[in-house]
Protein backbone atom coordinates (compact mmCIF):
# COMPACT_ATOMS: atom_id res chain seq x y z
CA UNK A 1 0.00 0.00 0.00
CA UNK A 2 2.73 2.41 1.05
CA UNK A 3 5.03 1.84 -2.01
CA UNK A 4 1.86 1.60 -4.15
CA UNK A 5 1.08 5.38 -3.36
CA UNK A 6 4.73 6.41 -3.34
CA UNK A 7 4.57 5.16 -6.79
CA UNK A 8 1.45 7.33 -7.42
CA UNK A 9 3.13 10.24 -6.15
CA UNK A 10 6.13 9.88 -8.41
CA UNK A 11 4.43 9.39 -11.66
CA UNK A 12 2.34 12.75 -10.27
CA UNK A 13 5.43 14.68 -10.67
CA UNK A 14 7.21 12.88 -13.51
CA UNK A 15 4.19 13.81 -15.51
CA UNK A 16 4.30 17.36 -14.06
CA UNK A 17 7.26 18.36 -15.11
CA UNK A 18 7.11 16.27 -18.60
CA UNK A 19 4.51 18.52 -19.49
CA UNK A 20 6.32 21.59 -18.20
CA UNK A 21 8.99 20.67 -20.33
CA UNK A 22 6.90 19.84 -23.21
CA UNK A 23 5.09 22.99 -23.27
CA UNK A 24 8.39 24.70 -23.21
CA UNK A 25 9.67 23.01 -26.23
CA UNK A 26 6.56 22.99 -28.03
CA UNK A 27 6.52 27.08 -27.62
CA UNK A 28 9.99 26.99 -28.86
CA UNK A 29 9.74 23.91 -31.46
CA UNK A 30 6.15 25.72 -33.23
CA UNK A 31 7.43 28.71 -33.45
CA UNK A 32 11.17 28.36 -34.65
CA UNK A 33 9.25 26.14 -37.55
CA UNK A 34 6.84 28.65 -38.71
CA UNK A 35 9.34 31.62 -38.19
CA UNK A 36 13.35 30.10 -39.34
CA UNK A 37 11.79 30.73 -43.27
CA UNK A 38 12.16 34.32 -42.96
CA UNK A 39 15.21 34.66 -40.73
CA UNK A 40 18.43 35.92 -42.56
CA UNK A 41 20.31 38.60 -41.98
CA UNK A 42 18.64 41.11 -43.72
CA UNK A 43 15.51 40.32 -41.97
CA UNK A 44 17.46 42.07 -38.80
CA UNK A 45 18.83 44.72 -40.32
CA UNK A 46 16.16 46.05 -42.91
CA UNK A 47 13.61 47.90 -42.09
CA UNK A 48 9.64 46.53 -43.09
CA UNK A 49 9.24 47.12 -46.96
CA UNK A 50 5.89 47.22 -49.18
CA UNK A 51 3.03 47.93 -46.38
CA UNK A 52 4.88 45.50 -43.98
CA UNK A 53 4.75 42.47 -46.48
CA UNK A 54 8.51 42.19 -46.97
CA UNK A 55 11.59 43.66 -45.31
CA UNK A 56 13.02 43.31 -42.04
CA UNK A 57 12.50 44.66 -38.44
CA UNK A 58 15.51 46.63 -37.80
CA UNK A 59 13.70 49.35 -36.39
CA UNK A 60 11.47 47.20 -34.05
CA UNK A 61 14.50 45.08 -32.77
CA UNK A 62 15.80 48.78 -31.64
CA UNK A 63 12.93 49.66 -30.32
CA UNK A 64 12.84 47.59 -27.92
CA UNK A 65 16.37 47.53 -27.43
CA UNK A 66 15.66 51.72 -26.27
CA UNK A 67 12.60 50.78 -24.27
CA UNK A 68 14.26 48.24 -22.16
CA UNK A 69 17.18 50.51 -21.82
CA UNK A 70 14.83 53.89 -20.50
CA UNK A 71 13.41 50.78 -18.57
CA UNK A 72 16.40 50.68 -16.40
CA UNK A 73 17.16 53.88 -16.43
CA UNK A 74 13.95 54.83 -14.94
CA UNK A 75 13.32 51.43 -12.26
CA UNK A 76 16.94 50.20 -11.28
CA UNK A 77 17.65 54.05 -9.04
CA UNK A 78 14.12 54.69 -7.91
CA UNK A 79 13.79 50.56 -6.88
CA UNK A 80 17.35 50.50 -5.45
CA UNK A 81 16.80 53.65 -3.72
CA UNK A 82 13.10 52.83 -2.30
CA UNK A 83 14.56 49.23 -1.02
CA UNK A 84 17.56 51.39 0.73
CA UNK A 85 14.94 53.16 2.48
CA UNK A 86 12.75 50.69 3.22
CA UNK A 87 15.89 48.87 4.76
CA UNK A 88 17.84 50.94 6.23
CA UNK A 89 16.09 54.34 7.33
CA UNK A 90 12.36 53.45 7.72
CA UNK A 91 11.73 53.20 10.74
CA UNK A 92 8.12 53.39 11.09
CA UNK A 93 6.87 49.73 11.16
CA UNK A 94 3.33 50.59 9.87
CA UNK A 95 4.57 52.86 6.92
CA UNK A 96 7.26 49.84 6.09
CA UNK A 97 3.98 47.41 5.89
CA UNK A 98 1.83 49.69 4.08
CA UNK A 99 4.16 50.75 1.29
CA UNK A 100 5.23 47.00 1.02
CA UNK A 101 1.52 46.43 0.76
CA UNK A 102 1.56 49.04 -1.64
CA UNK A 103 4.48 47.64 -4.10
CA UNK A 104 2.79 43.81 -4.14
CA UNK A 105 -0.07 45.50 -5.11
CA UNK A 106 1.30 47.05 -7.98
CA UNK A 107 3.21 43.88 -8.98
CA UNK A 108 -0.52 42.83 -9.09
CA UNK A 109 -1.99 45.59 -11.49
CA UNK A 110 -2.88 43.53 -14.77
CA UNK A 111 0.00 45.41 -17.45
CA UNK A 112 -2.87 47.20 -19.76
CA UNK A 113 -3.87 49.28 -16.52
CA UNK A 114 -0.07 50.82 -16.63
CA UNK A 115 -0.76 51.01 -20.20
CA UNK A 116 -3.70 53.22 -19.26
CA UNK A 117 -1.77 54.63 -16.89
CA UNK A 118 0.58 55.96 -18.87
CA UNK A 119 -1.19 57.34 -21.47
CA UNK A 120 -3.39 59.57 -18.39
CA UNK A 121 -0.30 60.66 -16.81
CA UNK A 122 2.85 60.32 -19.24
CA UNK A 123 1.50 61.05 -22.25
CA UNK A 124 -1.73 63.41 -21.61
CA UNK A 125 -1.10 65.49 -18.25
CA UNK A 126 2.65 65.67 -18.54
CA UNK A 127 1.87 65.88 -22.76
CA UNK A 128 5.40 63.85 -23.42
CA UNK A 129 3.46 62.02 -26.39
CA UNK A 130 3.06 58.73 -27.53
CA UNK A 131 7.23 58.49 -27.20
CA UNK A 132 10.14 56.27 -25.70
CA UNK A 133 9.94 58.66 -22.41
CA UNK A 134 6.46 57.93 -21.93
CA UNK A 135 6.60 54.01 -22.71
CA UNK A 136 9.62 53.55 -20.74
CA UNK A 137 8.52 55.66 -17.77
CA UNK A 138 5.05 52.89 -17.83
CA UNK A 139 7.00 49.89 -18.50
CA UNK A 140 9.35 51.22 -15.37
CA UNK A 141 6.92 51.95 -13.34
CA UNK A 142 5.42 48.35 -14.17
CA UNK A 143 9.19 46.76 -13.28
CA UNK A 144 9.45 48.25 -10.17
CA UNK A 145 8.12 45.91 -7.68
CA UNK A 146 10.73 43.39 -9.43
CA UNK A 147 13.38 45.50 -8.72
CA UNK A 148 12.14 46.91 -5.26
CA UNK A 149 11.94 43.04 -3.94
CA UNK A 150 15.20 41.91 -5.40
CA UNK A 151 17.22 44.62 -4.04
CA UNK A 152 15.13 44.64 -0.40
CA UNK A 153 16.58 40.57 -0.64
CA UNK A 154 20.17 41.42 -1.90
CA UNK A 155 20.55 43.93 0.74
CA UNK A 156 19.45 41.71 3.50
CA UNK A 157 21.74 39.03 2.53
CA UNK A 158 24.57 41.46 3.28
CA UNK A 159 26.35 40.03 6.72
CA UNK A 160 25.51 42.56 9.61
CA UNK A 161 29.45 41.70 10.20
CA UNK A 162 30.36 44.00 7.19
CA UNK A 163 28.11 46.53 8.63
CA UNK A 164 29.25 46.75 11.76
CA UNK A 165 33.10 46.68 10.56
CA UNK A 166 32.12 49.39 8.65
CA UNK A 167 30.82 51.66 11.57
CA UNK A 168 33.57 50.58 13.75
CA UNK A 169 36.04 52.16 11.89
CA UNK A 170 33.80 55.31 11.98
CA UNK A 171 32.19 55.36 8.55
CA UNK A 172 28.62 57.30 8.77
CA UNK A 173 25.17 55.31 7.78
CA UNK A 174 25.77 56.64 4.08
CA UNK A 175 29.12 55.58 3.12
CA UNK A 176 28.66 52.00 5.00
CA UNK A 177 25.49 51.46 2.53
CA UNK A 178 27.58 53.31 -0.31
CA UNK A 179 30.98 51.87 0.12
CA UNK A 180 30.06 48.26 1.90
CA UNK A 181 26.11 47.47 1.62
CA UNK A 182 25.47 48.30 -2.33
CA UNK A 183 28.67 47.03 -3.33
CA UNK A 184 28.04 43.45 -2.09
CA UNK A 185 24.59 43.73 -3.16
CA UNK A 186 24.80 44.72 -6.30
CA UNK A 187 25.32 41.38 -7.98
CA UNK A 188 21.57 40.38 -6.31
CA UNK A 189 20.37 44.12 -7.63
CA UNK A 190 21.57 43.22 -11.31
CA UNK A 191 20.15 40.06 -11.78
CA UNK A 192 17.07 40.89 -10.21
CA UNK A 193 16.50 44.40 -12.66
CA UNK A 194 17.38 41.91 -15.69
CA UNK A 195 14.40 39.25 -15.10
CA UNK A 196 12.23 42.29 -14.55
CA UNK A 197 13.64 44.18 -17.60
CA UNK A 198 13.33 40.99 -19.78
CA UNK A 199 9.57 40.54 -18.76
CA UNK A 200 9.09 44.42 -19.36
CA UNK A 201 10.86 43.37 -23.30
CA UNK A 202 7.99 41.39 -24.07
CA UNK A 203 5.28 43.33 -22.81
CA UNK A 204 2.57 44.51 -25.41
CA UNK A 205 0.00 46.16 -23.14
CA UNK A 206 1.74 48.50 -21.51
CA UNK A 207 3.07 50.59 -24.46
CA UNK A 208 0.16 50.07 -26.46
CA UNK A 209 -0.87 53.23 -25.88
CA UNK A 210 2.08 54.86 -24.22
CA UNK A 211 5.43 54.47 -26.50
CA UNK A 212 4.81 52.37 -29.74
CA UNK A 213 3.69 53.36 -33.86
CA UNK A 214 2.54 50.45 -36.04
CA UNK A 215 5.49 51.91 -38.61
CA UNK A 216 8.37 54.06 -38.61
CA UNK A 217 10.76 53.99 -41.31
CA UNK A 218 13.50 55.74 -39.71
CA UNK A 219 14.80 55.16 -36.07
CA UNK A 220 13.68 56.99 -33.07
CA UNK A 221 16.06 60.30 -32.70
CA UNK A 222 14.98 61.33 -29.34
CA UNK A 223 13.15 60.53 -25.91
CA UNK A 224 9.93 62.21 -27.73
CA UNK A 225 10.03 59.93 -31.05
CA UNK A 226 7.38 56.87 -30.87
CA UNK A 227 8.99 53.67 -31.36
CA UNK A 228 8.19 50.28 -33.18
CA UNK A 229 8.96 47.52 -30.86
CA UNK A 230 8.96 43.58 -31.22
CA UNK A 231 5.89 42.55 -29.00
CA UNK A 232 3.96 45.40 -30.57
CA UNK A 233 5.21 44.13 -34.35
CA UNK A 234 3.65 40.82 -34.32
CA UNK A 235 0.49 42.05 -33.14
CA UNK A 236 0.30 44.72 -35.63
CA UNK A 237 1.36 42.49 -38.75
CA UNK A 238 -1.57 39.30 -36.93
CA UNK A 239 -4.32 42.11 -36.49
CA UNK A 240 -3.65 44.75 -39.62
CA UNK A 241 -3.18 44.75 -42.88
CA UNK A 242 -4.34 43.15 -45.51
CA UNK A 243 -1.75 40.77 -46.87
CA UNK A 244 -1.65 37.83 -44.19
CA UNK A 245 0.27 34.85 -46.40
CA UNK A 246 2.97 37.37 -46.49
CA UNK A 247 2.62 38.89 -42.91
CA UNK A 248 2.46 36.03 -41.18
CA UNK A 249 5.69 34.45 -41.69
CA UNK A 250 7.00 37.71 -40.60
CA UNK A 251 4.99 37.52 -37.11
CA UNK A 252 6.79 34.40 -36.56
CA UNK A 253 9.93 35.23 -37.52
CA UNK A 254 9.75 38.48 -35.20
CA UNK A 255 8.31 35.74 -32.27
CA UNK A 256 11.68 34.01 -33.03
CA UNK A 257 13.50 37.37 -32.40
CA UNK A 258 11.88 38.69 -29.14
CA UNK A 259 12.32 34.76 -27.82
CA UNK A 260 15.95 34.69 -28.71
CA UNK A 261 16.20 38.27 -27.09
CA UNK A 262 14.22 37.59 -24.09
CA UNK A 263 16.15 34.52 -23.14
CA UNK A 264 19.39 36.05 -24.00
CA UNK A 265 18.76 38.60 -21.12
CA UNK A 266 17.76 36.09 -19.09
CA UNK A 267 20.93 33.91 -19.45
CA UNK A 268 22.68 37.04 -18.87
CA UNK A 269 21.10 37.29 -14.83
CA UNK A 270 22.29 33.65 -14.53
CA UNK A 271 25.46 34.63 -15.72
CA UNK A 272 25.56 36.81 -12.85
CA UNK A 273 24.00 35.23 -10.03
CA UNK A 274 26.27 31.66 -11.14
CA UNK A 275 29.14 33.97 -10.84
CA UNK A 276 28.90 36.28 -7.69
CA UNK A 277 27.80 32.81 -6.20
CA UNK A 278 31.40 31.19 -6.94
CA UNK A 279 33.15 34.61 -5.77
CA UNK A 280 30.85 34.70 -2.72
CA UNK A 281 32.69 33.46 0.31
CA UNK A 282 31.09 34.75 3.27
CA UNK B 1 46.72 51.75 38.58
CA UNK B 2 49.17 53.56 36.32
CA UNK B 3 47.29 55.95 33.73
CA UNK B 4 43.60 54.98 32.86
CA UNK B 5 43.05 55.49 29.20
CA UNK B 6 39.16 55.03 28.99
CA UNK B 7 37.12 54.22 32.37
CA UNK B 8 33.59 53.88 33.58
CA UNK B 9 32.11 54.93 36.41
CA UNK B 10 28.41 53.40 37.58
CA UNK B 11 27.59 52.39 34.23
CA UNK B 12 24.66 50.67 33.67
CA UNK B 13 23.07 49.56 30.20
CA UNK B 14 19.76 48.20 29.56
CA UNK B 15 18.65 46.68 26.25
CA UNK B 16 14.63 47.19 26.64
CA UNK B 17 13.65 45.92 29.69
CA UNK B 18 16.76 44.04 30.26
CA UNK B 19 19.82 45.15 32.44
CA UNK B 20 22.81 44.02 30.77
CA UNK B 21 25.33 46.03 32.44
CA UNK B 22 24.66 46.79 36.40
CA UNK B 23 27.12 49.71 37.76
CA UNK B 24 30.67 48.75 35.88
CA UNK B 25 33.25 51.19 37.49
CA UNK B 26 36.71 49.74 35.76
CA UNK B 27 39.50 51.80 34.55
CA UNK B 28 41.49 50.07 31.92
CA UNK B 29 45.10 51.38 32.04
CA UNK B 30 47.17 52.72 29.01
CA UNK B 31 49.78 50.82 27.16
CA UNK B 32 48.62 47.05 28.48
CA UNK B 33 46.35 44.06 27.09
CA UNK B 34 43.26 43.94 29.63
CA UNK B 35 41.16 40.79 29.20
CA UNK B 36 37.29 40.82 29.77
CA UNK B 37 36.17 37.65 30.65
CA UNK B 38 33.45 35.50 31.91
CA UNK B 39 30.47 32.92 31.10
CA UNK B 40 28.53 33.75 28.27
CA UNK B 41 25.66 36.91 28.28
CA UNK B 42 27.54 38.30 31.65
CA UNK B 43 27.58 41.47 29.81
CA UNK B 44 31.47 41.28 28.56
CA UNK B 45 30.76 41.87 24.38
CA UNK B 46 28.56 45.05 25.70
CA UNK B 47 30.96 46.64 27.98
CA UNK B 48 33.47 46.33 24.95
CA UNK B 49 30.86 47.72 22.45
CA UNK B 50 30.10 50.58 25.08
CA UNK B 51 33.70 51.66 24.39
CA UNK B 52 32.99 52.90 21.14
CA UNK B 53 29.35 53.39 21.27
CA UNK B 54 28.95 50.68 18.84
CA UNK B 55 25.62 49.71 20.80
CA UNK B 56 23.54 52.75 19.41
CA UNK B 57 23.38 50.35 16.03
CA UNK B 58 20.62 48.37 18.73
CA UNK B 59 17.28 49.94 19.13
CA UNK B 60 16.15 50.18 22.94
CA UNK B 61 19.60 50.68 24.85
CA UNK B 62 19.98 52.53 27.23
CA UNK B 63 22.76 54.11 29.35
CA UNK B 64 23.52 55.59 32.38
CA UNK B 65 26.74 56.58 34.01
CA UNK B 66 29.82 58.14 32.44
CA UNK B 67 32.54 56.31 30.01
CA UNK B 68 35.59 58.73 29.99
CA UNK B 69 38.43 58.38 27.39
CA UNK B 70 40.87 60.91 28.01
CA UNK B 71 38.69 62.31 30.97
CA UNK B 72 36.01 62.76 28.30
CA UNK B 73 32.70 61.61 28.79
CA UNK B 74 31.98 59.47 25.01
CA UNK B 75 28.41 59.82 25.51
CA UNK B 76 28.07 63.44 26.23
CA UNK B 77 31.51 65.16 25.45
CA UNK B 78 32.19 63.76 22.08
CA UNK B 79 28.99 64.45 20.10
CA UNK B 80 30.33 62.69 17.19
CA UNK B 81 30.30 58.99 17.41
CA UNK B 82 32.53 58.94 14.31
CA UNK B 83 35.52 60.49 15.69
CA UNK B 84 35.55 58.52 18.20
CA UNK B 85 35.47 54.96 16.47
CA UNK B 86 38.31 56.43 14.94
CA UNK B 87 40.11 56.92 17.77
CA UNK B 88 38.53 53.73 19.11
CA UNK B 89 39.15 50.38 16.78
CA UNK B 90 37.56 47.01 16.96
CA UNK B 91 38.53 43.79 15.52
CA UNK B 92 35.66 41.26 15.89
CA UNK B 93 34.71 37.64 16.43
CA UNK B 94 33.73 36.59 12.86
CA UNK B 95 36.85 37.48 11.09
CA UNK B 96 35.04 39.89 9.00
CA UNK B 97 37.18 41.29 5.96
CA UNK B 98 35.01 43.34 2.76
CA UNK B 99 34.52 42.22 0.17
CA UNK B 100 37.19 43.97 -1.54
CA UNK B 101 40.53 43.85 -2.40
CA UNK B 102 43.12 43.60 0.49
CA UNK B 103 44.63 46.72 -0.49
CA UNK B 104 40.89 48.30 -0.38
CA UNK B 105 40.24 46.58 2.88
CA UNK B 106 43.20 48.38 4.25
CA UNK B 107 42.28 52.01 2.53
CA UNK B 108 39.03 51.81 3.83
CA UNK B 109 39.53 53.67 7.03
CA UNK B 110 41.79 55.93 5.14
CA UNK B 111 39.31 57.03 2.87
CA UNK B 112 36.79 57.59 5.21
CA UNK B 113 38.45 59.81 7.17
CA UNK B 114 39.64 61.59 4.56
CA UNK B 115 43.02 60.79 3.21
CA UNK B 116 43.73 61.71 -0.13
CA UNK B 117 47.17 61.86 -0.94
CA UNK B 118 47.91 58.80 -2.62
CA UNK B 119 51.85 57.96 -2.12
CA UNK B 120 50.52 59.05 1.73
CA UNK B 121 47.72 55.79 1.64
CA UNK B 122 50.09 53.67 -0.05
CA UNK B 123 52.56 54.11 2.60
CA UNK B 124 50.30 53.78 5.27
CA UNK B 125 48.73 50.79 4.15
CA UNK B 126 52.16 49.11 3.89
CA UNK B 127 53.05 49.72 7.60
CA UNK B 128 49.83 48.82 8.61
CA UNK B 129 50.33 45.51 6.83
CA UNK B 130 53.81 45.13 8.12
CA UNK B 131 52.86 46.27 11.92
CA UNK B 132 50.40 43.16 11.62
CA UNK B 133 53.26 40.90 9.98
CA UNK B 134 51.36 40.08 7.03
CA UNK B 135 53.53 42.24 5.00
CA UNK B 136 55.68 39.26 2.88
CA UNK B 137 52.59 37.00 2.65
CA UNK B 138 50.38 39.32 0.83
CA UNK B 139 53.02 41.98 -0.62
CA UNK B 140 52.49 40.39 -4.13
CA UNK B 141 48.71 39.95 -4.33
CA UNK B 142 47.66 43.26 -2.54
CA UNK B 143 44.85 43.40 -5.39
CA UNK B 144 43.45 39.86 -4.75
CA UNK B 145 40.39 39.63 -2.43
CA UNK B 146 40.82 39.25 0.74
CA UNK B 147 38.72 36.08 0.75
CA UNK B 148 41.46 34.35 -1.11
CA UNK B 149 44.07 34.48 2.40
CA UNK B 150 43.35 31.86 5.38
CA UNK B 151 41.64 32.46 8.00
CA UNK B 152 44.05 33.55 10.20
CA UNK B 153 45.38 35.95 7.43
CA UNK B 154 41.93 37.55 7.11
CA UNK B 155 41.65 38.43 10.70
CA UNK B 156 45.35 39.89 10.73
CA UNK B 157 44.07 41.81 7.88
CA UNK B 158 41.18 43.06 9.71
CA UNK B 159 43.77 44.18 12.49
CA UNK B 160 45.61 45.95 9.91
CA UNK B 161 42.30 47.83 9.12
CA UNK B 162 41.95 48.82 12.44
CA UNK B 163 45.40 50.27 12.98
CA UNK B 164 45.57 52.09 9.66
CA UNK B 165 43.68 54.99 11.14
CA UNK B 166 46.00 54.92 14.16
CA UNK B 167 43.57 54.92 16.63
CA UNK B 168 44.51 55.01 20.52
CA UNK B 169 42.90 52.34 21.73
CA UNK B 170 41.88 48.52 20.22
CA UNK B 171 39.09 46.50 20.81
CA UNK B 172 39.30 42.85 20.32
CA UNK B 173 36.26 40.72 20.32
CA UNK B 174 37.00 37.12 21.18
CA UNK B 175 39.24 37.57 17.83
CA UNK B 176 40.73 33.76 18.08
CA UNK B 177 37.29 31.72 18.72
CA UNK B 178 37.20 30.59 15.06
CA UNK B 179 41.05 30.28 14.39
CA UNK B 180 43.22 27.53 14.76
CA UNK B 181 45.76 27.75 17.36
CA UNK B 182 48.73 28.43 15.11
CA UNK B 183 47.11 31.32 13.79
CA UNK B 184 45.69 32.12 17.37
CA UNK B 185 49.58 31.93 18.58
CA UNK B 186 50.34 34.47 16.13
CA UNK B 187 47.85 36.84 16.81
CA UNK B 188 48.79 36.81 20.36
CA UNK B 189 51.60 37.67 19.86
CA UNK B 190 50.65 40.33 17.83
CA UNK B 191 48.80 41.83 20.17
CA UNK B 192 52.29 41.94 22.94
CA UNK B 193 53.64 44.31 20.17
CA UNK B 194 50.46 46.42 19.56
CA UNK B 195 50.72 47.28 22.79
CA UNK B 196 53.68 49.29 22.63
CA UNK B 197 51.09 51.61 20.54
CA UNK B 198 47.81 51.11 21.48
CA UNK B 199 45.53 50.58 24.71
CA UNK B 200 44.26 46.85 24.12
CA UNK B 201 41.03 45.57 25.50
CA UNK B 202 40.25 42.01 24.47
CA UNK B 203 37.09 39.85 25.92
CA UNK B 204 37.74 36.20 25.62
CA UNK B 205 36.42 33.29 27.27
CA UNK B 206 39.14 31.40 27.01
CA UNK B 207 40.82 31.71 30.29
CA UNK B 208 44.13 30.46 29.05
CA UNK B 209 44.00 33.19 26.55
CA UNK B 210 43.43 35.95 29.05
CA UNK B 211 46.66 34.03 31.04
CA UNK B 212 48.79 34.43 28.42
CA UNK B 213 48.14 37.53 26.49
CA UNK B 214 47.00 39.93 29.05
CA UNK B 215 48.44 42.45 32.19
CA UNK B 216 45.03 43.49 33.59
CA UNK B 217 41.86 40.85 33.43
CA UNK B 218 38.17 41.55 34.50
CA UNK B 219 36.00 38.65 35.55
CA UNK B 220 32.32 39.49 34.58
CA UNK B 221 28.73 37.51 35.81
CA UNK B 222 25.66 38.41 35.12
CA UNK B 223 26.51 42.13 33.92
CA UNK B 224 28.09 42.85 36.99
CA UNK B 225 32.27 43.47 37.39
CA UNK B 226 33.30 41.00 39.73
CA UNK B 227 36.67 41.51 40.07
CA UNK B 228 39.72 43.33 38.48
CA UNK B 229 43.29 43.70 39.07
CA UNK B 230 46.38 42.44 37.71
CA UNK B 231 46.52 39.48 36.09
CA UNK B 232 49.06 37.59 38.08
CA UNK B 233 46.84 38.45 41.23
CA UNK B 234 43.48 37.76 39.59
CA UNK B 235 45.04 34.31 38.57
CA UNK B 236 46.75 33.10 41.42
CA UNK B 237 45.12 34.74 44.36
CA UNK B 238 41.13 35.95 43.18
CA UNK B 239 39.63 38.09 46.02
CA UNK B 240 36.18 36.72 45.21
CA UNK B 241 34.85 33.39 45.68
CA UNK B 242 32.75 33.63 42.46
CA UNK B 243 36.04 34.31 40.40
CA UNK B 244 37.71 31.38 42.07
CA UNK B 245 35.27 29.34 41.32
CA UNK B 246 35.05 30.27 37.72
CA UNK B 247 38.61 30.07 37.12
CA UNK B 248 39.11 26.54 38.72
CA UNK B 249 36.33 25.27 36.03
CA UNK B 250 33.27 24.82 39.20
CA UNK B 251 31.14 26.92 36.09
CA UNK B 252 31.47 28.50 32.88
Amino acid sequence: MRKQKEFIGLLGLRISIFVVVISFLAILVFISSKGFKVLNIEFLLAVPKDGMTKGGIFPAIVGTLYLCLGTIIVALPLGVLSAIYLIEYAACKRLIKTIRIGVSALAGVPSVVFGLFGLAVFVKFFDFGVSVLSGALTLGIMTLPVIIKASEEAILSVPKEFKEASFAIGATKWQTITKVVLPTALPGIITGTILGIGRAAGETAPILFTAVTFYQRLLPRSVFDEVMTLPYHIYALMTEGTAPEFQVPIAYGTAVVLLGLVMSINFVAILIRVKSRRAKKW
Amino acid sequence: MVNPKISTKNLNLWYGDYQCLKDVNISIPENAVTAIMGPSGCGKSTLLRVFNRLNDLIDGTRITGEVLLDEQDIYKDIKDVFSLRKKVGMVFQKVNPFPKTIFENVTYGLKIHGWKDKAKIEKRVQESIIDVGLWDEVKDCLHKNAFSLSGGQQQRLCIARAIAIEPEIILFDEPCSALDPISTAKIEQLMEELKEKYTIIIVTHNLQQAARVSDYTAFMLLGELIEFGETKKIFTAPKDKRTENYLTGKFG
